[in-house]
C-alpha cells in the first residue's frame, strides 16, 4: 500500500473522468508523459455525429467498421427506388464524352510537362462548375495528366515523348542532379540476376519505374473524423514510438509518421481550394461523399500507383444519405446525383504511362476498385441502397471498365440483390465477383480489393505489390539448364539442362523445382530492393495517413502460366513427348507423338492436383526467404492483360503450345481445353488453394447472351446460380463475367467509334475493348465462347 | 455430357446424352447419336454417372439433371435407376424424350421424373411417319400419361420451313396441348442447320439439303400463335 496523499489537479481530472475515485498510487508510479499528453484520454471531436449516430467505440477512437456496423440499414429490396441521372449529370457527362473522344485518338488528352504532381500542387480544377455537385480533379483540368517524377525520372520523360511532349528541362534536372528517385534508387541496388531475370521477361511489371499502389487508404476516415482528429491521433501514435531503444526501424517509422501529419495538412489545403473545410467531420451526405472522394483523389494526386482502388465505402455513405433522406434534406435524385457524379470523377482519374506499360496493362486502367455488397460477420447482408446507386450509375452514365466495380459475393445475400448484379453484368459486362465467404473467415467484414483480387483490410493492411513471375519459362529454364529458350542466354544458374530425347515427369521435377528456388530467391530478392527503395524515395505519406500506424504488410509475389505448367506436366506423365532442339542443344520445341493428357479446366481431379501442387509449391519456396518489414507473403493467380506479353515472350512448351501464343489469363485454363463445359471449368479453378495464393486467384469467363438461358429474366437467375456454385465458402476466389456474342466484338474491331463505351473484363480488371491493342482484341475474342446452340 | 446446361429445363442442368434413337427426324442435329451401338464418349453404371453429376452439386442445386438423346428411353433400366439415385441425392430430374415407348420399363423411368420435355414432331398424322420415320401414337399416348401421374411437360415443337411451319397444324398442336393441365409451356425450336457437318463426318446425306433456318421474325410469330393456348418461349 501507498501512503495516501492530496490528489493533484491534474489527477482529479482523471478521476473525474475515468469513473475511477481510489487511486493509491504515488504519481511517480505512472509515466512521465501519462498527464501532460493526454494519451490515454481518447475521445474524438465529433460535434453532431456524436449525438445523431449510434455506437460507442468510433466515438473514442479511429473505428470506422464500428459505425458502420452500429447505424447501417441492410436493404432487401429490389431496384426499383433508382432513380435517371439528373441534367447537371447529363450535362457534364456529355462534356466529357467529347473529351473522351479526343483522348481515343491523341491517346493522353494533355498532360502536364514541369510541375510534379502533389496534393497542391494546383489549384481547384472543374468541368463545368456549375453543374458538379462532387467536385475536384488530379489536375486542373479534366483529363489532363499528371507527372511523378519522384518514380522515376526517366519514365516521365520517355511517357511524355511518346504523346508528343517534352519535359521540361529543369523539372529534369531537378530529378536528375539534385533528386534522386526511386527508380534510379533500384537500378543501383540490383545484382547481375536480377537485371537477367527482368531482361529475359522471366519476372515482369515490377514496380521499380512506376508507383507501386495497391495501397487502399481509408478515405471514410476524413468524412467521419475530419482531419484534425485525424492528425491528433498521428500525433499521439508519434509519442507512443517514443521507446527507450530508437533503432533504425523506429527512426523510420517516426519519419514516416511525420510525413503522413504533414500530407494531412497539405490535404487540408487541397480542400480549401475547393471551398471545403475538411477539419472537422461530414455534417451530411453531401459532405460526406465529397470528403470521401477528396481522400481518394489526394491520393491519386499523390501517388501514380499501378491500382489506386478505393475501398468499400457504400454502406458508410449511406448511413448519411439515410439520415438526410428521413430529415427531408435529400431526395432520391440528389442521392443518386450525388453518387453519380463521385463515380464520374472516378472515371476520369488518368495517370501517365509509357508504352511498355499500356503493353502489359492495356486500356487505362487505374484500378479504382469499389468493393461492394458482401455480409456481416453478424449475419446481417451489408447490401444498402448505396451499393444498388453504385452499381445504377452504369446505366445513368452508360457502361464503364473504371471503377471497377466488385461484389462482393455470399450465397446469403439477399435474392433480389443477387439477381439485380447478374443483371447488370448482363447488360454491360462491367462487374466483377469475388467470394465474400471465403474471405470474410480471415478479413472480417470492413476489407476491400486492391487492384483486382488483393484483399485487404481497410486502413489496417497495406500491400507490397510485387507484379509476377513467369511459371512457364521457369519449366523451360529446368528443361534449358537455365538458358533462356527464346535467346539461348544463360539466365539462371548453369544447372544441367535435360539431354535426354523424352520429357519425363521423373527427369524434369527435380530440375524444376531447382529452378523454382532459384526463380523464388531471385524474385523475392528483387521486391526487397524495390520496396526498401519505394519507402525511401516515393513514400505514399497521404494514403498511409488514413491507416493505423501499425499496419500490417502483405508482400505479394504473382505467377503466370499456370494451366500452361500444370498441362506441361499432365502429358509428360501421360504421353510421349519428344523434345525437339537446335543447333546448339537448346529445347526449342516439344511434339507429342504418343498418348492423351486431360488438360486443366475439365474438373479432371488428377490434373486438377497437379495445380494445386504447383500453386502451393511455389508458395512455398516464397515462404522460404525473409521479407522487407516482416510483411507476410502471399501470391496471386492473376496476369492482368499481360498473358498476351507473357506469351509473346515464351517459347513453345510441352503442353503443345507454340512458340509466341498467348498464355490464358490469371488461372483460366488454357484456350478450347476446357471440353466439358463452364461450369467444369469453373470447378477446376475453384479447387486451387486461397491458403496459399491469398492475394487472389482470378478467372475469366466470357459467355453468350442465349448459352445463358433462353429470356433473360432466365438468364439472371442462371448467372446468380452460377456464383452461388462457384462461390461456395471454399470454393473460387474471383470471377469476371462477361456476356456478349462474338459478334458484337467483331463489329467493334471494325467500328471503334460505334463503341466508346463497350466494356468487357479482362483478368481482374475492365477495359473499353476498342482501346486494347488488336493484338489484345483478338486474344479475348478468341477466349469468347458461344456455347448453346 | 455436358456441365452447364441452360435450355434443357430450368436452371442450370448437368445433360447427359444418351447413345441410341428409334426415330429418323428429317431435321435432327444429333444423328451421331441414332445408332444404339455408336461410339460413345464414356460407358457408365448410374452411380458413377451420379458420382459424377455430384462434383457439380453446388452449381445445379436449384436445376438439376437432364438425360437427352438420343432417347433416353432406349435405356429406359439405366434411367429408371440413374433418376432414382438423383431423387435420393435431392437432385430435380428432366427427361428430354420424343415419348416413343410408353410402355413397360419405359413407364418406370416417370416414377423417378420430375418434369418431361416431350418432343412434339407434328400434330399432322400423314406427316409424322415421314418426318421421324414413326407413327405418332405413342407419342401422344405418352402425353396422357403424363397426366395421369401428374408429372408437368415443357412441350417442344421443331418449327421446319415447308415441313411443320404450317398455321393450320400449329394450331391443331395448340388446342390438343391446351387440354391438359399438366403442360406448363411449349417452347419453339426454331429450325436451324448446325447439325449439317455431323451428317457429312458420318457419310449420310443429308435429308434437309436447301432448306433455310426458320428466321427470326417468323419464329416470333409461331411463338405468338401458340401462346394463345399455353405459355409460349
Amino acid at each position: 500500500m501507498y501512503p495516501i496523499r492530496k490528489h493533484t489537479g491534474e489527477e482529479k481530472t482523471f478521476f473525474r473522468r475515468t469513473g475511477i475515485h481510489t487511486v493509491t498510487a504515488p504519481r511517480d508510479v505512472f509515466p512521465s508523459t501519462f498527464f501532460n499528453n493526454h494519451i490515454y484520454f481518447k475521445n474524438m471531436v465529433l460535434q453532431d455525429l456524436q449525438k445523431d449516430f449510434k455506437g460507442s467505440n468510433w466515438k473514442r477512437e479511429i473505428d470506422v467498421r464500428d459505425f458502420i456496423q452500429a447505424n447501417y440499414e441492410p436493404y432487401n429490396g429490389d431496384e426499383s427506388f433508382l432513380t435517371g441521372p439528373s441534367e447537371k449529370t447529363k450535362k457534364l457527362w456529355s462534356i466529357l464524352s467529347d473529351l473522351f473522344e479526343v483522348e481515343r485518338e491523341k491517346g493522353v488528352y494533355d498532360a502536364e510537362t514541369k510541375l510534379p504532381q502533389s496534393l497542391d500542387t494546383y489549384g481547384a480544377g472543374y468541368i463545368d462548375k456549375d453543374s458538379e455537385v462532387v467536385v475536384g480533379l488530379q489536375t486542373d483540368a479534366p483529363l489532363k495528366r499528371g507527372i511523378f517524377p519522384k518514380g522515376g525520372i526517366r519514365m516521365v520523360e520517355k511517357a511524355l515523348q511518346a504523346y508528343g511532349y517534352e519535359l521540361d528541362p529543369a523539372t529534369k534536372t531537378i530529378f536528375t542532379k539534385y533528386r534522386k528517385t526511386h527508380n534510379e534508387g533500384v537500378f543501383s541496388a540490383y545484382n547481375d540476376d536480377i537485371k537477367a531475370a527482368r531482361h529475359a521477361h522471366i519476372i515482369t511489371g515490377l514496380p521499380d519505374a512506376y508507383g507501386r499502389g495497391r495501397i487502399i487508404g481509408d478515405y471514410r476516415r476524413i468524412a467521419l473524423y475530419g482531419t484534425t482528429n485525424l492528425i491528433e491521433e498521428k500525433k499521439r501514435y508519434f509519442k507512443r514510438i517514443d521507446i527507450q531503444e530508437f533503432t533504425e526501424e523506429i527512426v523510420r517509422h517516426r519519419e514516416e509518421i511525420s510525413e503522413q501529419v504533414q500530407a494531412l495538412k497539405q490535404f487540408e489545403r487541397m480542400c480549401a481550394a475547393y471551398g471545403f473545410d475538411v477539419t472537422k467531420p461530414a455534417t451530411n451526405a453531401r459532405e460526406a461523399v465529397q470528403w470521401t472522394y477528396f481522400g481518394y483523389l489526394g491520393a491519386v494526386k499523390d501517388q501514380d500507383g499501378a491500382a489506386m482502388s478505393l475501398g468499400r465505402v457504400c454502406a458508410f455513405l449511406d448511413i448519411f444519405i439515410q439520415r438526410d433522406l428521413k430529415n427531408g434534406t435529400l431526395t432520391e435524385e440528389e442521392a443518386q446525383e450525388l453518387i453519380d457524379q463521385m463515380i464520374m470523377k472516378l472515371r476520369i482519374v488518368r495517370f501517365l504511362r509509357t508504352p511498355e506499360y499500356n503493353d502489359l496493362f492495356s486500356g487505362d486502367p487505374i484500378w479504382a476498385t469499389a468493393s461492394i455488397g458482401g455480409m456481416g460477420i453478424d449475419g446481417r447482408s451489408m447490401v444498402t441502397k448505396t451499393d444498388y446507386r453504385f452499381l445504377h450509375t452504369l446505366y445513368n452514365m452508360g457502361p464503364s471498365p473504371e471503377p471497377n466495380l466488385t461484389i462482393l459475393w455470399s450465397e446469403r445475400l439477399p435474392e433480389q440483390w443477387k439477381k439485380y448484379c447478374a443483371k447488370v453484368s448482363i447488360d454491360t459486362s462491367a462487374i466483377q465477383y469475388e467470394n465474400d465467404d471465403l474471405m470474410r473467415a480471415d478479413l472480417g467484414d470492413d476489407y476491400g480489393i486492391a487492384c483486382c483480387v488483393s484483399p485487404m483490410k481497410i486502413g489496417k493492411q497495406m500491400q507490397f505489390f510485387g507484379a509476377r513471375a513467369n511459371l512457364a519459362k521457369c519449366m523451360l529454364y529446368a528443361i534449358n539448364g537455365g538458358r533462356d529458350e527464346m535467346t539461348g542466354h544463360q539466365i539462371a544458374p548453369r544447372f544441367a539442362p535435360i539431354t535426354s530425347d523424352y520429357l519425363t515427369y521423373e527427369e524434369f521435377m527435380p530440375k524444376f523445382e531447382q529452378m523454382m528456388r532459384w526463380l523464388a530467391k531471385t524474385y523475392v530478392n528483387a521486391l526487397k530492393i524495390i520496396h526498401y527503395m519505394h519507402d525511401k524515395y516515393d513514400y505514399e505519406a497521404f494514403e498511409m495517413s488514413l491507416h493505423d500506424g501499425d499496419v500490417e504488410r502483405t508482400r505479394a509475389t504473382g505467377i503466370a502460366g499456370l494451366s500452361i505448367v500444370t498441362d506441361s506436366i499432365a502429358a509428360m506423365k501421360h504421353c510421349k513427348v519428344r523434345i525437339i532442339r537446335d543447333e546448339t542443344g537448346l529445347a526449342v520445341d516439344y511434339k507429342i507423338e504418343e498418348g492423351e493428357y486431360v488438360p486443366f479446366g475439365n474438373n479432371n481431379d488428377e490434373t486438377d492436383s497437379i495445380a494445386v501442387d504447383l500453386t502451393e509449391k511455389f508458395m512455398e519456396y516464397l515462404r522460404q526467404h525473409r521479407t522487407y518489414r516482416n510483411a507476410v507473403p502471399t501470391q496471386s493467380l492473376l496476369t492482368i492483360t499481360s498473358n498476351v506479353v507473357y506469351g509473346r515472350n515464351t517459347g513453345s512448351t510441352p503442353d503443345g503450345r507454340q512458340k509466341g501464343v498467348p498464355f490464358a489469363p490469371g488461372a483460366n485454363p488454357m484456350n478450347a481445353r476446357d471440353v466439358k463445359g463452364a461450369v467444369a471449368a469453373l470447378a477446376s479453378v475453384a479447387k486451387l488453394p486461397f491458403q496459399h495464393s491469398r492475394d487472389g486467384i482470378s478467372y475469366t469467363f466470357a459467355i453468350a447472351p442465349s448459352a445463358l438461358g433462353k429470356e433473360k429474366d432466365m438468364q439472371a437467375t442462371n448467372l446468380v446460380s452460377l456464383l452461388d456454385g462457384y462461390f461456395t465458402p471454399n470454393g473460387g476466389q474471383h470471377i469476371n463475367v462477361n456476356v456478349f456474342d462474338r459478334q458484337l466484338l467483331l463489329d467493334a474491331m471494325d467500328h471503334p467509334e460505334k463503341y466508346p463505351q463497350l466494356t468487357i473484363r479482362v483478368s481482374g480488371y475492365a477495359v473499353n475493348f476498342v482501346k486494347l491493342t488488336r493484338e489484345q482484341q483478338l486474344d479475348v475474342l478468341s477466349r469468347t465462347i458461344n456455347l448453346g446452340m | 455430357m455436358e456441365s452447364f446446361g441452360t435450355v434443357d429445363g430450368p436452371g442450370i442442368r448437368f445433360v447427359a446424352f444418351m447413345q441410341g434413337c428409334p426415330l429418323r427426324c428429317q431435321f435432327c442435329h444429333n444423328p451421331d447419336t441414332w445408332d444404339p451401338h455408336g461410339k460413345c464418349q464414356y460407358e457408365l453404371t448410374p452411380q458413377q454417372l451420379l458420382d459424377e453429376v455430384l462434383r457439380y452439386r453446388s452449381f445445379i442445386k436449384s436445376g438439376g439433371v437432364t438425360l437427352s438423346g438420343g432417347e433416353p428411353l432406349m435405356q429406359a433400366d439405366f434411367a429408371a435407376e440413374f433418376f432414382a439415385l438423383c431423387q435420393a441425392e435431392g437432385l430435380h430430374t428432366a427427361l428430354d424424350t420424343s415419348g416413343i415407348f410408353c410402355s413397360g420399363r419405359a413407364l418406370d423411368v416417370l416414377s423417378h421424373t420430375n418434369l418431361v420435355l416431350l418432343d412434339i414432331k407434328t400434330m399432322n398424322p400423314d406427316l409424322h411417319p415421314r418426318l421421324t420415320g414413326q407413327r405418332q401414337d405413342n407419342n401422344l399416348r405418352f402425353l396422357d400419361e403424363l397426366q395421369q401421374r401428374g408429372i408437368p411437360i415443357w412441350v417442344r415443337h421443331v418449327v421446319v420451313p415447308g415441313l411443320t411451319d404450317n398455321d393450320e397444324w400449329l394450331h391443331r398442336l395448340g388446342e390438343h396441348v391446351a387440354r391438359y393441365s399438366v403442360v406448363e409451356k411449349i417452347e419453339v425450336l426454331p429450325y436451324h442447320t448446325l447439325g449439317t457437318f455431323k451428317y457429312q463426318e458420318l457419310g449420310l446425306r443429308y435429308p434437309l439439303e436447301g432448306v433455310d433456318p426458320l428466321p427470326a421474325d417468323r419464329t416470333q410469330a409461331v411463338r405468338q400463335l401458340l401462346s394463345a393456348y399455353k405459355p409460349c418461349l
